[in-house]
C-alpha cells in the first residue's frame, strides 16, 4: 500500500514573477474557502431538516470559535494537541505508513503524563518535572506502537489494521489505568490526581492560551523541515514512495519503518501530554476526545505539508470549539460537529480533484 | 461457580456468540468483496451505522423486521454509493474518504437519533426465531444454534454462495482481477470501474444488513455508535481470511464467542472492570495477527484507484 507522493507543485518551481505567485496563493485560498463554504451550506441543509436554524448555529460557531476573545483563546489552546498529532501523522504518511492508532497513543501518553507529573513536581524542580513527564509519555506511546511496527517491518502485516486494533486496546487500557492504577483516592469520580494549575505549562502573556501551542507549532515546523530538508527525511520519503526501490538503494527499510512508528507514536504521546500538562490537569475515566481520527484527513488534505496542516488544524479547532458552544446553546447534540467536519473533508477532497483535472486539461 | 457451566448457561453463551457473530460475518463478507476488487473500504463502519439506524427506523415504523432489514441494506447502499462515486469513479483516496464517511455517519445517526428517539428510547419486540425441527431438540447445541431468526441461516448460506461466486462465476473472477491486475481486466474488455462499483455497493448492502441485524435483533433498539468497531473488526476478518468466505465465518464465530463471553462475564458479576473485558476481542485480533499475520495476503492493487491509461 503506497501513498501517492505529493506531486511537487509545478507552479512553485517555475521562475515566476511576484504577481503569479500572488495569484497562486489567491487561487489556493479560494480553493480552500470555496469548498468550506459549500460544505457549510450542505451541513446547513441537514440542520434545517432537523429543525435548527443553521444561521444561528454558524453564528454561534463563529462567535465562540473565532471572534470572542475567550473563544479564540480556547481555539488556539485546542490547537496544541492537534498540532502534535498532525506532526506525527505527517512523518507517518510521508513515509507511507498509515498510523491510524493516534487515539490510543494519545490517550496512553495523556494517562502517563497525568500519572507522572504530580509525582515528579514533588521530587524535582517544576521545569524538569514537566520535561520528565513529556518524555515518559512519548516513550510509553512509542512502546505501544512497537507491536504494529515490528509486524509491519518484519512480517509485512498491514499497519492499518494493527494500529486500529491497538487504538481500541489503548483506549480501554487507558481507562483501566485511570480506574485501577492511577486513581486519585481523594475523589469519588474515577480520575487521576490533578496537577495544580501553577505547575502546569505556563500560559502565554495575559491570556488563557497554553504555551503548548508554541511547542506544537515548533513540533510541526521541525517535522516539516526534517521531512523536506534533511537526508533522514528523504530516506523516509523514499521508503514511502517505493519500499522496493528503497531496499535497492541500500536503505535499512525495517529499521526506518520502526523509526517512523516510534516518531509518529511519540508525537501522538506528546499530544496527550501537552493536553494534560497544559490544559486538563488530569484524566477522567472514559475521557476520549478522539482527536486522532479527525486530524488524519486534515493532514492528508494539507498534502502532508506542515504549514498547510497548521491552517487546517486551526479550522478544525474553530469548528470543534465553536461547535461545542453552538451545540449547547441550540440543543443540538455535539455529534453535529462530526458531520460538519466530515462534509468539509469530502467537499475539500472533491474540489482538489476538480482543480487538478482542470489544470490537467488546460495543460493538455 | 458450578452455575457458570450449567447447560442453560452454555447454550445461552453459544446463542449469544452466534448473535454477536452475524453482524461481523456480514461486514467481513462485504469487506472481503471490496478488498478482492481492490477497494479498501474503511467507510464500512459508517455503512453499518447507516444500516443500523435506517434498519431500526424501518422496522420500528412498519412493525416488520424484514422491511427493517431492507431499509438497513438500502442505508448501507446509499453510503456505499458515495464511496463508489468518490473512490471508484473519480479515484479519491480511499482511506481519507472512508474515514470521513465513518465520522460523518457516526455524527449523523447520533444526531437523528437525538431528535427522534432520545426521549423515549423505543425498543422492538424480540425477534421471532425460526425453530428448526428435530435439530433444535438437541440439548445445549439445539437452543444455541437452531433457534435463530431466519436471516441468520440466510447469512450462513451466503457464505457458501459467496464461495461459489468467487470460484465458479465470471463475476467472481472479474472481481479478483479488478483487485490483482485491473489493467489486465480492462484489456480483456471488462469495465474495471463497473466491477469495482458492484463490489462496493454489495459491501454497502451487506454492511447495512449487518448493522440492521445489530440494532433490530441483537439489541432491539438503536443507540448512537452502536456498531462500536464492528466494521473495523470486519476489515480484520476480511484481511485474515485471504479471500475465502468460510474463513470469515470461522473468524466471526471466534469473535462472537469473545464478545458473548464479555457479556456473560458481566452478567455473572465477575469483578473486573468492563474495560478489561472489552479489550478481549481486540486482544484476540492482535494475537491472531501476531500468529497468522504473515499469511494475510492482500490483492496487489488494493487501495489504488484505477485510471485507464496510467501505469
Amino acid at each position: 500500500m503506497s501513498i501517492d507522493t505529493p506531486t511537487v507543485n509545478a507552479t512553485a518551481l517555475d521562475p515566476t514573477s511576484a504577481g503569479a505567485a500572488r495569484r497562486d496563493i489567491l487561487h489556493r485560498l479560494l480553493m480552500t474557502l470555496g469548498p468550506i463554504l459549500a460544505a457549510l451550506v450542505i451541513a446547513g441543509c441537514i440542520l434545517l431538516a432537523v429543525g435548527v436554524d443553521p444561521l444561528a448555529y454558524y453564528g454561534y460557531v463563529l462567535e465562540k470559535g473565532l471572534f470572542s476573545p475567550l473563544g479564540i483563546q480556547q481555539t488556539l489552546t485546542r490547537m496544541a494537541p492537534l498540532l502534535f498529532l498532525a506532526a506525527g501523522l505527517i512523518v507517518a504518511f510521508r513515509a507511507g505508513t498509515w498510523n491510524l492508532g493516534g487515539d490510543g497513543q494519545f490517550l496512553l501518553g495523556a494517562v502517563t503524563a497525568a500519572a507522572s507529573a504530580p509525582v515528579f513536581v514533588q521530587l524535582m524542580p517544576a521545569w524538569l518535572a514537566l520535561i520528565g513527564s513529556f518524555l515518559i509519555a512519548a516513550v510509553v506511546a512509542m512502546i505501544w506502537s512497537l507491536v504494529p511496527a515490528l509486524l509491519r517491518a518484519y512480517q509485512g502485516v498491514n499497519e492499518i489494521i494493527t494500529t486500529l486494533m491497538m487504538t481500541f486496546l489503548g483506549t480501554s487500557l487507558a481507562n483501566v489505568l485511570v480506574k485501577l492504577v492511577f486513581r486519585d483516592p481523594g475523589t469519588t469520580v474515577p480520575q487521576t490526581r490533578t496537577l495544580p494549575v501553577e505547575d502546569r505549562l505556563p500560559r502565554l502573556f495575559d491570556t488563557t492560551i497554553t504555551s503548548g501551542l508554541l511547542l506544537g507549532l515548533a513540533a510541526i515546523i521541525i517535522v516539516h523541515l526534517v521531512m523536506t530538508r534533511t537526508a533522514f527525511g528523504l530516506k523516509l520519503r523514499i521508503v514511502g514512495a517505493n519500499p522496493r526501490a528503497a531496499i535497492h538503494a541500500g536503505l535499512g527499510v525495517p529499521g526506518l519503518t520502526i523509526a517512523v512508528f516510534a516518531i509518529s507514536a511519540g508525537l501522538a504521546g506528546l499530544a496527550g501530554a501537552v493536553d494534560i500538562i497544559g490544559v486538563q490537569g488530569n484524566v477522567r475515566a472514559d475521557w476520549n476526545p478522539a482527536y486522532g481520527l479527525a486530524v488524519i484527513p486534515a493532514v492528508f488534505l494539507a498534502r502532508m505539508n506542515g504549514f498547510a496542516a497548521i491552517g487546517f488544524v486551526f479550522l478544525l479547532s474553530v469548528l470543534s470549539i465553536g461547535g461545542e458552544s453552538a451545540a449547547r446553546r441550540l440543543g443540538v447534540p455535539n455529534h453535529f460537529t462530526l458531520v460538519l467536519v466530515s462534509i468539509v473533508l469530502i467537499v475539500l477532497a472533491l474540489a482538489e480533484y476538480v482543480d487538478h483535472r482542470y489544470n490537467q486539461s488546460r495543460k493538455a | 461457580m458450578t452455575g457458570l457451566f450449567s447447560e442453560v448457561f452454555l447454550s445461552a453463551l453459544m446463542f449469544g456468540a452466534v448473535t454477536a457473530a452475524i453482524p461481523l460475518l456480514l461486514a467481513g463478507l462485504g469487506e472481503q468483496m471490496s478488498e478482492k476488487a481492490g477497494v479498501l473500504n474503511i467507510g464500512i463502519e459508517g455503512m453499518m451505522l447507516a444500516g443500523a439506524y435506517l434498519g431500526f427506523v424501518g422496522a420500528f415504523y412498519s412493525g416488520s423486521l424484514w422491511l427493517g432489514f431492507l431499509t438497513g441494506a438500502a442505508g448501507g447502499v446509499a453510503v456505499a454509493l458515495i464511496m463508489a462515486l468518490l473512490c471508484v469513479r473519480i479515484g479519491l483516496n480511499q482511506i481519507v474518504i472512508g474515514i470521513a464517511l465513518t465520522l460523518g455517519l457516526e455524527g449523523l445517526t447520533a444526531l437523528l437519533h437525538h431528535f427522534q428517539f432520545s426521549r423515549s428510547y423505543p425498543r422492538l419486540p424480540a425477534a421471532d426465531a425460526t425453530v428448526i425441527p428435530l435439530l433444535s431438540d438437541i440439548p445445549v447445541i439445539g437452543p444455541a444454534f437452531f433457534k435463530h431468526h431466519l436471516i441468520v441461516y440466510l447469512a450462513l448460506a451466503l457464505v457458501f454462495g459467496m464461495g461459489y461466486l468467487y470460484r465458479h462465476t465470471q463475476l467472481g473472477l472479474n472481481l479478483q482481477a479488478a483487485g490483482d491486475k485491473p489493467a489486465a481486466l480492462d484489456v480483456a474488455g471488462i469495465d474495471v470501474i463497473k466491477t469495482r462499483t458492484i463490489a462496493v455497493l454489495t459491501t454497502g448492502a451487506l454492511a447495512g444488513l449487518g448493522g440492521a441485524y445489530l440494532a433490530n435483533v441483537g439489541a432491539g433498539l438503536f443507540i448512537p455508535f452502536i456498531s462500536n468497531g464492528a466494521g473495523f473488526l470486519g476489515i480484520v476478518l476480511a484481511m485474515l481470511a485471504r479471500g475465502r468466505p468460510v474463513w470469515v465465518l470461522f473468524g466471526a464465530l471466534l469473535f462472537g464467542v469473545c464478545l458473548s463471553l464479555t457479556t456473560a462475564m458481566q452478567v455473572a458479576g465477575i469483578n473486573i472492570p468492563t474495560d478489561v473485558i472489552q479489550m478481549l476481542p481486540f486482544l484476540a485480533v492482535m494475537i491472531m495477527l501476531v500468529l497468522f499475520g504473515r499469511r494475510a495476503s492482500l490483492p496487489a492493487a488494493l487501495g489504488i484507484p484505477y485510471e485507464r491509461g496510467t501505469r
